[in-house]
């Protein structure tokens, strides 16, 4: 079989030199052995291949000898740069050769970042793989090799939905994480959470995969007193509340992680107003009883949430009313909508746990559904007005049919008088 | 000014027979028995008609037939336009009660046995009439592109899909396209504006005239009774009692605009899901619940298709009784068709209020 191979590969080698083509590429694609040949199908959608780049780009050697000559060893020369396929612990440095140079990325895309090296370095995957940690994540474990797409290609295993799976390769694997003393339920977890819901159901791109909240080339697990930073990057509202907030200088006493001390890290549950409060679902009695101040405090700020809701109900039913039978109530909508506004931002303001703050945004919210419910009433006092004036002349017209009447009895009295 | 209404009564008698025409009204004189109640249903349709019309204009002058404006414009007439809302308010319940008027009017001409020779044609363009003027409702419900109306229209031209051979075509025509979208908004509007009304002024002037022509029709029970009381005139006992119909019928117009005035409900929305308890307007819900109520298969015939033929076969032997009914044809009397009539009335009335009253499921 190898005497096969080899006589295949003097026959391509000869015919590649003849007509000037890719040496590396003619080669391998004809050799039976796969290890050897499905680099080659797999450049064809390469985005390295795509841009003109060939095997000796990345692993050296000389694609133009070894025809002449018959023999392979003249392309894959050590003295000509020839690199061979590099072990775990050098494909970061051997990737970075180009990705870390500005110089040479701009060529090909002019805001590609190039400190992809730099971060790994600085993340556990890249510590533990300079210490020579051959199972940690180095590029082509995310990216894949030889048939590498842009992140922004839904093939690649970095697209953003496929983000989690990529991650949950190793890190769901408990036989590959053994040794690591790390959990491997973090993807199921995920997948049970909004964010998992959300991007991977749902197809809700803007929603996290694991690199939102952990880095992608420079991953490494958010600090206990950084989580709401991390959590920020989205919901900058409710983080700079929580940053206000007296939880942030007791959760960072207590050693307690910020968001994730009451939203859990992974598994992160759609927040519903029941967390809030004392009640069956309630984060907040995890911590706090009746009693407390702090108890005292979530059941106030839960009263003024359902205030707020029990309120925009009212207004809508209302409304709604006074649009069904067609009244022209699109101010009014507008308030509702604005009142359901103020509601999303007194949930984001229940982080500052801070009730007086809250119900300032809470009676903002109030006060422009009173003035919806207003404007809708006014609009069916209007069509009430309208439908008694009908009333009253429904009245006349019946009114006029018995006069009528009584006049169709007379001419008939009289006509028979005249016989 | 007496001088002047001469000169015109002159120059126009030169020009119309105007005296043979007051004199064909004066000499004019209706039948009176215990069911010239029945008569004034056909004036009070015609009145109901002519409402109809005027409101149907007026709302025309604001009206917009697109998806995108046809709601906002009935909300801006209910809105906006001075009397707007009155005129759309008595424009839908006057539909409404033109078709149990007309319904009504036929009924009771069936049980009168009115169809029978001479007056085959009358029944027939009056039978027209009423298939057009469901044909007014069908097209106009779906007007104001509000929910109820577009899931509705949906499920209507559906089940005129499901006719065999044609059904395809029958559904694209209605639709304008595969499904119910502006483009049958618009057509609709065509058939609502154009070409109903000018059908229907045909069938009108027609029934209108082969009634005058053939006076009112006795029913067979009474023509040769010895006691019955003498003709009335025309004018104006006759008239004026018309007039007490229409003002009644006024009455009811205005009183029920009043009490309950017509909804615009909410916008439709194509990509929505269908609300609970889609129904159409109540002088189909019998033929709707019908349908319900057919298994699924009936041998080996789709049990909808044989609804819609049953209905269809229906409509054509109710078209076609002047023919079918040979005995009061000949002037005797018709148990038969009287049974059927009163049957046919009780089918309806019970599966109209099955469909109102019981839930859907």
């Amino acid at each position: 079989m190898r005497r096969f191979s080899f006589i295949v590969a003097m026959i391509l080698l000869t015919a590649a030199f003849c007509f000037g083509v890719d040496t590396c590429v003619e080669c391998h694609s004809q050799l039976s052995e796969k290890r050897v040949s499905a680099p080659v199908s797999g450049m064809r959608e390469d985005v390295h291949g795509r841009l003109g780049l060939s095997c000796a780009d990345c692993h050296g050697g000389d694609r133009t000898v070894g025809m002449k000559e018959a023999d392979p060893s003249l392309a894959m020369n050590p003295a000509k740069g020839f690199l061979g396929v590099p072990k775990p612990a050098q494909v970061p440095r051997f990737c970075a050769r180009c990705h870390a140079s500005l110089e040479y990325m701009r060529k090909y895309n002019p805001t590609i970042p190039t400190d992809q090296y730099s971060q790994y370095l600085t993340s556990v995957h890249g510590q533990r793989n300079q210490k020579g940690d051959s199972k940690v994540a180095t590029c082509v474990s995310c990216h894949g090799v030889h048939s590498i797409r842009p992140s922004t290609d839904t093939r690649s295993p970095v697209y953003h939905a496929n983000v989690p799976q990529t991650c949950g390769k190793c890190h769901s694997d408990p036989e590959y994480m053994k040794g690591y003393g790390l959990p491997t339920d973090q993807l199921a977890q995920y997948k049970e959470g909004v964010h998992g819901e959300l991007l991977l159901q749902k197809g809700d791109n803007p929603a996290p995969a694991c690199n939102n909240c952990h880095g992608n080339h420079g991953a490494f697990p958010p600090g206990v007193s950084s989580i709401s930073h991390a959590c920020g990057q989205c919901h900058a509202k409710s983080s700079e509340n929580f940053d206000q907030s007296p939880h942030r200088d007791a959760f960072a006493m207590l050693g307690l992680p910020q968001c994730a001390a009451c939203h859990s890290n992974h598994k992160i549950l759609r927040p519903t107003d029941d967390f809030l409060g004392l009640g069956k679902d309630a984060i907040c009695s995890n911590c706090h009883d009746a009693q407390s101040k702090g108890g005292r405090a979530a059941l106030a700020m839960r009263r003024l949430i359902e205030n707020a809701k029990v309120k925009i109900g009212i207004a809508d039913a209302v409304v709604t009313r006074a649009e069904k039978v067609g009244r022209e109530v699109s101010d009014a909508r507008f308030d509702i909508t604005e009142a359901e506004n103020s509601l999303v931002e007194a949930r984001s303001m229940v982080h500052a746990f801070n009730t007086a703050k809250l119900q300032e945004v809470t009676t903002k919210g109030e006060v422009v559904c009173d003035q919806a419910i207003k404007l809708a009433r006014a609009a069916m006092v209007d069509l009430t007005y309208k439908r008694e004036m009908l009333g009253i002349f429904a009245l006349i017209v019946l009114v006029t049919a018995i006069a009528l009447y009584l006049k169709i009895r007379q001419i008939e009295e009289r006509q028979k008088a005249k016989g | 000014m007496r001088n002047f209404r001469k000169i015109l009564y002159v120059w126009l008698e030169e020009r119309v027979p105007l005296q043979d025409i007051g004199h064909f009204f004066a000499k004019k004189r209706v039948p009176q028995h215990l069911h010239t109640l029945w008569y004034y249903l056909g004036g009070i349709t015609l009145f109901l008609f002519c409402i109809q019309v005027v409101t149907g204009i007026l709302l025309l002058l604001y009206y917009r037939p697109t998806a995108e404006g046809a709601f906002e414009s009935v909300q801006f007439i209910m809105t906006q336009v001075r009397f707007g809302w009155l005129i759309r308010s008595i424009h839908s319940w006057c539909a409404n009660l033109l078709i149990l008027s007309a319904f009504v009017h036929m009924f009771s001409a069936f049980l009168m046995k009115a169809y029978r020779k001479p007056r085959e044609l009358t029944w027939i363009t009056g039978f027209f009439l009423l298939v057009l003027a469901m044909g007014f409702g069908f097209s106009g419900y779906l007007l104001p592109w509000n929910e109820l109306a577009f899931f509705a229209t949906r499920v209507g031209t559906d089940i005129a899909g499901v006719i065999p051979f044609a059904g395809k075509f029958l559904l694209t025509f209605l639709r304008g396209g595969d499904d119910v979208t502006g483009a049958t908004l618009t057509r609709f509007f065509g058939f609502h504006v154009a070409v109903l009304p000018v059908l229907a002024m045909t069938f009108l002037a027609l029934h209108l005239i082969l009634i005058q022509i053939q006076g009112m029709s006795v029913p067979p029970s009474i023509e040769k009774s010895p006691k019955r009381k003498p003709d009335m005139p025309f004018f104006p006992n006759f008239v004026l009692r018309d007039i007490i119909g229409w003002l009644l019928a006024l009455f009811l117009l205005t009183a029920m605009a009043s009490l309950f005035p017509w909804e615009l409900g909410r916008k439709a929305d194509p990509f929505a899901s269908a609300p609970v308890g889609i129904k159409p307007e109540w002088y189909f819900m019998f033929m709707f619940q019908t349908l319900k109520y057919i298994p699924s298969k009936i041998l080996f015939l789709e049990g909808e298709v044989v609804g819609i033929f049953a209905f269809g076969l229906g409509a054509f032997l109710g078209l076609l009784i002047p023919f079918l009914d040979r005995r009061s044809a000949r002037g005797e009397k018709s148990r038969l068709f009287t049974a059927i009539g009163i049957a046919v009335i009780a089918y309806i009335v019970v599966f109209t209020l099955l469909a109102v009253f019981v839930k859907a499921t």
